[in-house]
């Protein structure tokens, strides 16, 4: 066989007939280069330079790594990122494999509490912390109404760990149905002759989830996983709205102290300093998601045809 | 075989159902009472006073100008996901050009390339083409942070084409063009509505490009016009509701319709 070596087709009757050459690409990689690739490689050069908005940034060496290296907000930033996303971790795996499974089945009831469970994830995540804000305000909320359960002054925002425990929760509130239905679609993939074997075997509903269930979702708990881990490291829409980053900088994670460094102290060089931090972090999370999901092998066993 | 119920997951199903819908009760019920009936019935009560002011207080409060430029942003944003989406993913499919599978691999890495770490520079290049505080400059970040999940969505869909056809277009000596408007684009209706539904939803609910690239209230978007009024507002709950329930509402009116293209691009997704 003729084996074209470049995608290019423009010799019509050639042996490329059909293909599509580089041109077709050309609109949406140049778009994506001008707004993702080159404020890639501009967040790390801007790293190196200092600039306050106005101007043009110039060059400060390693300065900007310097103060980060000893900013302690900016380590506490790290450390709380971590926290929150693993909490957010280990509260929605659970959660959204227990829904998933359950709304895997065909019955009719399930299907419309799935399609009312996907309701958190359609709002904007401003529209959901605004939300939350007001649900859960000391004055006007529901822990007020509710003193009985919540206890103390009903200001849940106003601790440490009562910020943390309401940013979780929202997080799973808000994140929760896309996981769900992540797992919902790769529990209905699973083979049902597995299951009419192990029911012969006479084995029961926990029986059955444990052997057959989780070890088919294997994949998706690892997809789903790091969906989780990246969503974590950058949440910002919900912490600026409910918490500010407080009380004080209880809540201050990375990506909110990026913004204040930037956005409000207009110290733009160390801004893009946490952003590459940020940026470094998630490469190498979604290059383990690229390998573990088999993405790039799809797209090469697909060339050879 | 008739499957068992499970009382577990049943009662689980349950709660997290309540969940759900007791923060969406709230903020419908709030959004018809006055401040004061709110505060003295309590958030979970039932509505012990009645009123549309919240509203009303919306379209004077210039929240309409909002809701236009959200619209504005949206239909471009997903004008350009359209345009250049659908011509990229037929090449990744069908070339089998080496460029143009390290192109489909840029764009899976830019799936992780979270905003937030490329806002900086991305302020800095708005500013630089004197875009700051424009539609536009919102509308051309957005879109193309559109394009990664669009374009994984679409070669999915597309992949689904069978190479018998592409080789019989061919045989007819069709070019790439005519493959695409005649084979391609047909097969791909789902596939298309599906990366339209995704680029609205990501437009409408924008949040970060917004806050960072516009300042004045005529070029403010919905999102930012909730977080403006809870910022100045905070205590009249019932008022906030009403523009969230406001800012909510098209895009529950679109997932009436457009369910099914919404899960099964997300279910795709992670599938895969």
């Amino acid at each position: 066989m003729k084996r074209p070596t470049t995608g290019r087709s423009r010799h019509s009757g050639g042996p490329n007939v059909g293909r599509p050459g580089f041109a077709w690409a050309l609109p949406a990689t140049i778009f994506f280069a001008l707004f993702a690739i080159v404020p890639l490689i501009g967040v790390a050069v801007m790293s190196f330079t200092s600039w306050s908005g106005l101007g043009s940034p110039e060059f400060n060496g390693l300065d900007n790594w310097n103060k980060l290296l000893g900013d302690k907000v900016m380590m506490q930033s790290l450390w709380l990122s971590a926290l929150l996303t693993l909490l957010g971790v280990v509260i929605q795996t659970p959660l959204s494999i227990l829904l998933g499974v359950w709304a895997a089945g065909q019955q009719k009831n399930r299907a419309v509490l799935s399609a009312i469970y996907f309701i958190p994830l359609l709002l904007s995540s401003a529209a959901v912390s605004v939300l939350w804000r007001a649900l859960l305000d000391p004055n006007f909320g529901i822990p007020g109404q509710l003193a009985g359960i919540f206890g103390g002054d009903g200001n849940l925002l106003g601790s440490q760990a009562g910020a943390i425990a309401v940013l979780t929760f929202v997080g799973a509130w808000q994140f929760t149905p896309l996981h769900t239905l992540l797992y919902q679609g790769a529990a209905r993939s699973v083979p049902p002759v597995l299951y009419q074997a192990a029911e012969i075997d006479g084995a029961g509903t926990m029986r059955k989830f444990f052997s057959i269930t989780l070890p088919q979702l294997r994949n998706t708990i690892v997809t789903s996983g790091i969906l989780m881990v990246v969503g974590g490291l950058t949440t910002f829409d919900t912490v600026l709205i409910l918490t500010k980053g407080g009380p004080g900088t209880d809540t201050t994670i990375t990506p909110y102290y990026m913004y204040r460094k930037a956005f409000q102290s207009f110290d733009f060089g160390v801004g893009s300093a946490i952003a590459l931090v940020l940026v470094v972090i998630a490469t190498a999370i979604s290059l383990i998601m690229v390998r573990a999901t088999g993405y790039d092998k799809m797209n090469s066993a697909q060339e050879g045809i | 075989m008739k499957p068992r119920p499970n009382y577990f997951a049943g009662a689980g199903s349950i709660i997290w159902l309540l969940i759900v819908l007791v923060p969406i009760y709230v903020m419908v019920t709030a959004t018809i009472q006055t401040q004061q009936g709110y505060a003295s019935a309590g958030p979970l009560s039932l509505p012990s006073s009645f009123t549309l002011d919240n509203f009303g207080a919306l379209v004077t409060g210039g929240f309409l100008t909002y809701v236009w430029n959200t619209v504005i942003v949206t239909v471009s944003v997903v004008a350009i996901v359209v345009l250049v989406v659908p011509p990229l993913s037929y090449a990744v499919v069908r070339s089998r050009s080496r460029g143009i599978s390290l192109i489909f691999r840029t764009f899976l890495l830019g799936l992780a390339i979270p905003a937030q770490a490329v806002i900086v520079p991305i302020f800095y290049l708005i500013s630089v083409a004197g875009l700051y505080d424009s539609l536009i400059g919102i509308i051309l970040p957005t879109a193309a942070f559109c394009l990664p999940i669009c374009t994984l969505i679409l070669t999915g869909s597309m992949r689904d084409i069978t190479p018998e056809l592409y080789e019989a277009m061919a045989m007819d000596g069709a070019t790439p063009m005519r493959s695409f408007f005649q084979l391609v684009l047909p097969l791909s209706k789902s596939g298309i509505s599906t990366i339209i539904v995704f680029s609205a939803l990501q437009a409408w609910n924008g949040f970060l490009f917004p806050l960072i690239l516009t300042q004045s209230a005529s070029t403010k978007v919905i999102t930012l016009g909730l977080f403006d009024f809870q910022s100045q507002y905070g205590v009249n709950i019932p008022g906030l509701m009403a523009a969230v329930l406001l800012s909510i509402l098209p895009v529950l009116f679109v997932y009436l319709f457009a369910r099914r293209a919404l899960v099964q691009g997300l279910m795709g997704v992670g599938g895969k």
